[in-house]
């Protein structure tokens, strides 16, 4: 492929990305509100439209119609700085995971992944550390007493969840013996006894999953580890003082943030998108993609049902959660992981 | 050839950086400045084939390590910097300029005298198929086989300088 | 290709920026800035040398130099949290007495 289709055909795959993610991130939002609706006996928005498919269409020009107040004396290049380093963090973690296997569309055989480097989950997890500064800098820079400290406390709780999410990974790492996320999906392929899956999940990283899990909560700043920007705390957090398309910057980052998660625990844990495929051609290139989007809104389905059923930590009880509890957990994960690969 | 207008880009961005952090007042837009310095030495990384130390890069000095500045600059709400009594104007605007053109000059002279700019360098390199330089295996190969002595010895300097760091932060009780 | 000595020129540029503000700055966490700014330069030189010679030891060797560099700002920031606490001031020359 010469250099010229290259780049035509990345920017054609960054194009579709940036689009699915965002229309993803729309009607995860209305997702989360039907589901949470439905757990609190009620219907949640049903009038925009048949269940309610137009709100998030009606969020967005709400968002776009609303006063833009920048609070006097805050930071201002920081100021609109901040919501930007989210949002682009947060897509860009989108450009090394991989949705399917190779395609061949006409001459072109290219992967249905923006880039395959071979550190993509180092990658993954650098683009996650410098999600922090969004946060950090969003509190600082409104000038505000309850900004700043939920700005700090929600970097500190980012930061030390971190840790936990990057251990919980080791394990995964060590079974596929690759960064490279599309070689961590093809070594879960295939099946044992016909029918049970390779997933990583089944050789044995159910607890590495389980601290994914819970430190991915933390990282996106989900019910049950909200405390820093939940609405009856510190009035609302690091977003306080933003308003109109600042605040649906924020808005967005969170939910790509989850979709990212999501999409990473179905690459590393769950399998990628192995699934039965059958059908004509066509349809048989597009099924793992089905596969994927089938296991990313499972994953996305369990967050919201946690977010309407669990009440949330306090900030202490949440810190020893994640260093005292996790920290270790994690850490005798990748011992116990390498014991049983290093004796095989 | 894109190799080089890389380097010249993002050289350029490093030493857009640099000069920022000496020429701003406030010590949170040093510290942003130098999280774009060690940015853009990552992708410098990249184009030298040294994928893992730019990962590393990323994830521990311009994730953590600047954070940690990033957090006490807001905490102590360190404002802007005050005038110092002692400095002459003069001699840091010609000084400041000179001493790194000098810098640079010496490291230009110095380097063309040991034919080092004959020398080019950068590139992945791959053998059978699979790269061999810079990748994580490589690396780990050797930090776990040769370098293990080093390895388990920071990792103590690291335990010693979070105990040095808890017990000075601490307040006075 | 980039030739070797650009990468030594701009680790040199790097280096002498971080001198410069190590010796004209009087906020104490720009000292530490540039401190940081000097341990990038010489990364860099490491690894462009590494790249020249194709050894791994240069990235190794930045390895444990962002190890040491994370560690020294930890201790670092501690004590100017605890200079700050009792001096209320950041200006590295009000740090003139042992004993306020």
């Amino acid at each position: 492929m010469g250099i010229g289709t290259f780049i035509v055909v990345s920017l054609i795959k960054i194009v579709i990305a940036v689009f699915v993610l965002l229309t993803a991130v729309a009607y995860t939002t209305l997702l989360e509100r039907k589901v949470v609706a439905h757990i609190q006996n009620r219907w949640g928005p049903s009038r925009v439209g048949p269940f309610g498919i137009w709100q998030p269409l009606a969020d967005g020009l709400k968002f776009i119609f609303k006063e833009d107040l920048t609070p006097p004396y805050a930071n201002k290049p920081l100021y609109l700085a901040a919501p930007v380093i989210a949002l682009v963090t947060a897509l860009t973690s989108m450009a090394v995971i991989p949705i399917g296997p190779w395609i061949t569309v006409g001459s072109i055989h290219t992967p249905l992944q923006i880039t395959d480097v071979n550190i993509g989950l180092l990658v993954i997890l650098g683009i996650t550390s410098l999600g922090v500064y969004g946060a950090a800098l969003a509190g600082w820079s409104s000038n505000s007493k309850y900004s700043m400290l939920a700005s700090l406390r929600a970097s500190a709780q980012m930061m030390s969840y971190e840790i936990a999410l990057g251990l919980s990974l080791i394990g995964v790492l060590i079974l596929a013996g690759s960064f490279s996320l599309r070689d961590i999906v093809d070594s879960q392929s295939g099946t044992w006894l016909g029918f049970i899956p390779r997933w990583n999940l089944f050789k044995g990283q159910f607890v590495a999953f389980f601290i994914y899990i819970m430190a991915a909560y933390a990282e996106t700043n989900r019910i049950p580890f909200d405390l820093a920007e939940a609405e009856s705390e510190l009035v609302a957090g690091y977003h306080t003082e933003y308003s109109s398309m600042k605040f649906a910057m924020f808005f967005m980052a969170e939910y790509a943030n989850m979709f990212t998660v999501a999409c990473l625990a179905s690459v590393l844990f769950l399998g990628g998108w192995s699934g039965p495929v059958f059908g004509p051609p066509i349809v048989q290139s597009l099924m793992p993609v089905f596969w994927f989007a089938l296991r990313v809104f499972a994953f996305i389905f369990i967050y919201i049902w946690v977010r309407g059923t669990l009440p949330r930590f306090r900030y202490d009880q949440l810190m020893a959660f994640g260093w005292k509890f996790l920290l270790p957990l994690a850490i005798a994960n990748i011992v116990v992981t390498s014991l049983v690969v290093a004796l095989k | 050839m894109l190799h080089l207008l890389l380097f010249f880009i993002f050289a350029a961005i490093c030493v857009a950086g640099a000069i920022n952090l000496l020429a701003q007042k406030h010590p949170i837009n040093s510290a942003l400045s130098l999280i774009v310095v060690m940015g853009s030495l990552a992708v410098l990384y990249l184009l030298l084939g040294a994928e893992f130390v730019a990962a590393l890069q990323l994830i521990v000095y311009a994730g953590a390590v600047m954070v940690l500045f990033v957090f006490v600059i807001m905490l102590l709400n360190a404002g802007v910097e005050e005038r110092t009594e002692h400095g002459s104007r003069v001699a840091i605007v010609l000084g400041v300029p000179g001493l790194i053109i000098g810098l640079g000059i010496v490291a230009w002279v110095v380097s063309h005298l040991a034919g080092l700019d004959k020398i080019a360098i950068g590139g992945p390199t791959i053998m059978n198929g699979a790269e061999v330089f810079g990748n994580p295996q490589a690396v780990g190969r050797l930090l776990f086989l040769d370098y293990l002595l080093p390895f388990e010895v920071t990792s103590i300097l690291i335990l010693i300088a979070i105990m040095g760091a808890v017990v000075l932060a601490r307040r006075e009780e | 290709m980039v030739p070797l000595s650009y990468y030594l020129v701009l680790s040199a540029i790097l280096f002498a920026c971080g001198v410069a503000g190590f010796l004209i700055k009087r906020n104490i966490i720009t000292l530490f800035l540039s401190i940081e700014l000097m341990l990038n330069g010489v990364n860099l030189s490491f690894i462009a040398f590494a790249a020249q010679l194709k050894s791994l030891d240069g990235h190794i060797f930045v390895f444990f130099v962002m190890v040491v560099a994370a560690a020294e700002a930890a201790v670092g920031l501690a004590i100017i949290i605890a200079v700050f606490r009792t001096r209320e001031s950041l200006n590295v020359d009000r740090v003139n007495l042992l004993k306020l």
